[in-house]
């Protein structure tokens, strides 16, 4: 098997693979959070009405000044990772290749180095809240081996296609095949760990919302 | 004539010394030697011996040899080639039918062990091979017997190196590459479709300086030609770092010579040097001429996806599998949920109450 034949695979049987899972992992997900069923709510609402689940989406995603002050480090480097994630993933231009081939929709991208600038940050970021992560006594207690592997499958996604455009270590055509396989690993990961977050996060943040204008402390 | 040097060869045919030396340093760059190899590289080129040099042409195109022959005017790279002393090959040479076999059986038997055998085109292995056959006899057995006395074989072009056209899919004539049956010679493998002349010169050039074969890759092509990717050394590459890409061959990035990576270029995985050498004395190279690479010297190029698909963009359509593994997901769900429910109604109606009195027992 030539590094070209392992890139064709990456690109066709497993790329297939790869999003069947994640698709099936995801609506399994879905479903079985949204079957587990929640109590009729017998009181009258209190106030708010539907805007406050929304506006708690938004607003929880504003730390607020205590948390921020003790927790400053996890903030601003969740902040920076999460971001500059989707700024890699979502304004470069042969990512936009991607998506344009599989769902038609495209949009301008950014210029590579500057790209390339973000790559490194947020690898820089993902190393600090691993460090963090290890050295601190509480998060190193309440982390375990699913924490573990979400950390590395979203990191290495980002060092291989950094890798990659610099032509370090590896041959291209192998490096890029290890990229796209490194993201493959990633969809396949993702229903089954905390990473569901992704879309989990916002139906919690809702329900929240929602839940507490109920109660009479709308947000 | 066998006891002549390159240089008298050369001379005779009003070669000057300032253009062999000119040729000599070129050779030395494209070989990836330090410069002052070059004098070194002229010294020792000025003194070699014609080597023999039996070329085969099996299945393929004749586009190897006509890169190397059909240049717009005599090059030194084509009048190196010229003093060589090319006993066979089927479309230079005057000979025909047994006088032409003739040739190559008395070529073989009088600088046996020594020659070099170049091929072009791949060979026919299905039945036996009887798919391509010359002068009666199959291409699998010639290149048998020819190996056999070899020096070296040098595969010239990709059919040969890599299996090229005729070993695309479905491959009807079972076509393989030399290496599949020559195993116990050195193979150089000059692919292209066709390979740039000054490559296949530039192996023989090296081979007759230092009679060794050069350094290759592990797809057995010479690294100092193959080393880097056509991305690398792409002219257009600034555009690909800036983000320009041209989105179809008639728009305005394609006219301001923007990237061709979205057209399906497929310059950042093929390795040759088209970008630097260029074609037609250095005129031009297809990137230049407004298309994308083909990457016609990797293996298997014919069958890599589209020429015009780009690299980054999936093979196979993805959008039936996601559909229905959200189908499946959605059943398994909805499984999962009734199990739930069974399971949380099973709890509550096996609940019991316990009591005060149940609590002191």
């Amino acid at each position: 098997m030539t590094f070209m034949d392992l890139l064709l695979w990456a690109r066709g049987p497993a790329l297939v693979g790869a999003v069947a899972i994640f698709v099936f992992g995801m609506v399994l997900r879905l479903f079985e959070i949204y079957s587990l069923g929640r109590k009729p709510d017998l009181a009258p609402p209190r106030s708010g009405g539907p805007g406050s689940g929304w506006r708690t989406l938004w607003a929880r995603s504003i730390p607020s000044k205590p948390f921020f002050k003790v927790s400053m480090l996890t903030y601003i480097a969740g902040y920076t990772f999460h971001l500059g994630f989707f700024v890699v993933l979502l304004l470069l231009a042969p990512h936009i290749m991607l998506i344009r081939s599989v769902t038609g929709l495209h949009w301008p991208n950014l210029p590579t180095p500057l790209i390339d600038l973000v790559a490194v940050i947020t690898l820089l970021a993902l190393i600090v809240t691993l460090v963090n992560r290890i050295m601190d006594p509480v998060k190193r207690f309440l982390s375990g081996v699913g924490d573990y592997v979400a950390w590395t499958v979203t990191f290495l996604p980002l060092l291989t296609g950094y890798m990659s455009y610099h032509h370090l270590l590896l041959d291209y055509t192998l490096m890029l095949a290890i990229h796209i396989m490194s993201v493959e690993l990633l969809l396949i990961v993702f229903p089954f760990t905390k990473l569901t977050h992704m879309m989990s996060l916002f139906i919690s943040r809702w329900f929240n919302g929602d839940w507490f204008a109920r109660r009479g402390v709308a947000s | 004539m066998q006891d002549e040097t390159l240089l008298d060869i050369l001379k005779k045919r009003g070669v000057s010394r300032r253009a062999f030396l000119k040729f000599c340093a070129a050779a030395t760059s494209l070989m990836a030697l330090p410069p002052t190899m070059a004098s070194a590289v002229a010294e020792a080129l000025a003194k070699a011996k014609r080597p023999s040099v039996i070329w085969l042409s099996f299945q393929e195109c004749t586009g190897c040899t006509e890169s190397l022959t059909r240049s717009f005017s005599p090059t030194l790279e084509s009048l190196i080639f010229d003093a060589i002393s090319l006993d066979y090959h089927e479309t230079l040479q005057a000979a025909a039918g047994t006088a032409a076999e003739a040739a190559r059986e008395t070529a073989m038997k009088e600088n046996w062990g020594k020659y070099l055998l170049l091929v072009d085109g791949s060979v026919s292995t299905r039945g036996g091979g009887y798919y391509s056959t010359v002068a009666g006899k199959t291409n699998l057995e010639t290149l048998k017997e020819a190996a056999a006395g070899a020096a070296a074989v040098v595969c010239i072009g990709t059919c040969s190196s890599f299996g090229g056209i005729p070993y695309a899919k479905p491959n009807p004539t079972g076509a393989v590459p030399v290496s599949d049956i020559v195993k116990d010679k050195p193979v150089i493998h000059v692919p292209g479709c066709p390979p740039i002349p000054a490559v296949i010169t530039g192996v023989l050039v090296q081979y007759l300086t230092f009679g060794t074969i050069p350094d290759l890759d592990e797809l057995g092509r010479p690294r100092s030609y193959y080393g880097d990717t056509i991305h690398d050394r792409c002219y257009r590459r600034p555009y690909y770092d800036q983000g320009k890409f041209a989105k179809s061959f008639d728009d305005e990035g394609a006219r301001n010579g923007w990237c061709l990576f979205e057209l399906g270029c497929k310059g950042p995985t093929t390795h040759n040097v088209c970008a630097t050498t260029k074609w037609n004395q250095g005129t031009s190279f297809p990137i230049q001429s407004g298309h994308g690479c083909l990457g016609c010297s990797e293996p298997n190029f014919w069958d890599n996806g589209s020429f015009y698909q780009a690299l980054s963009t999936p093979i196979d359509s993805v959008a039936a599998a996601a559909a229905t593994a959200a189908v499946v997901g959605v059943a398994a769900g909805v499984g999962v949920g009734i199990a739930n429910h069974h399971a949380k109604a099973k709890a509550k109606a096996e609940h019991e109450t316990v009591t005060v009195n149940d609590l002191e027992k």
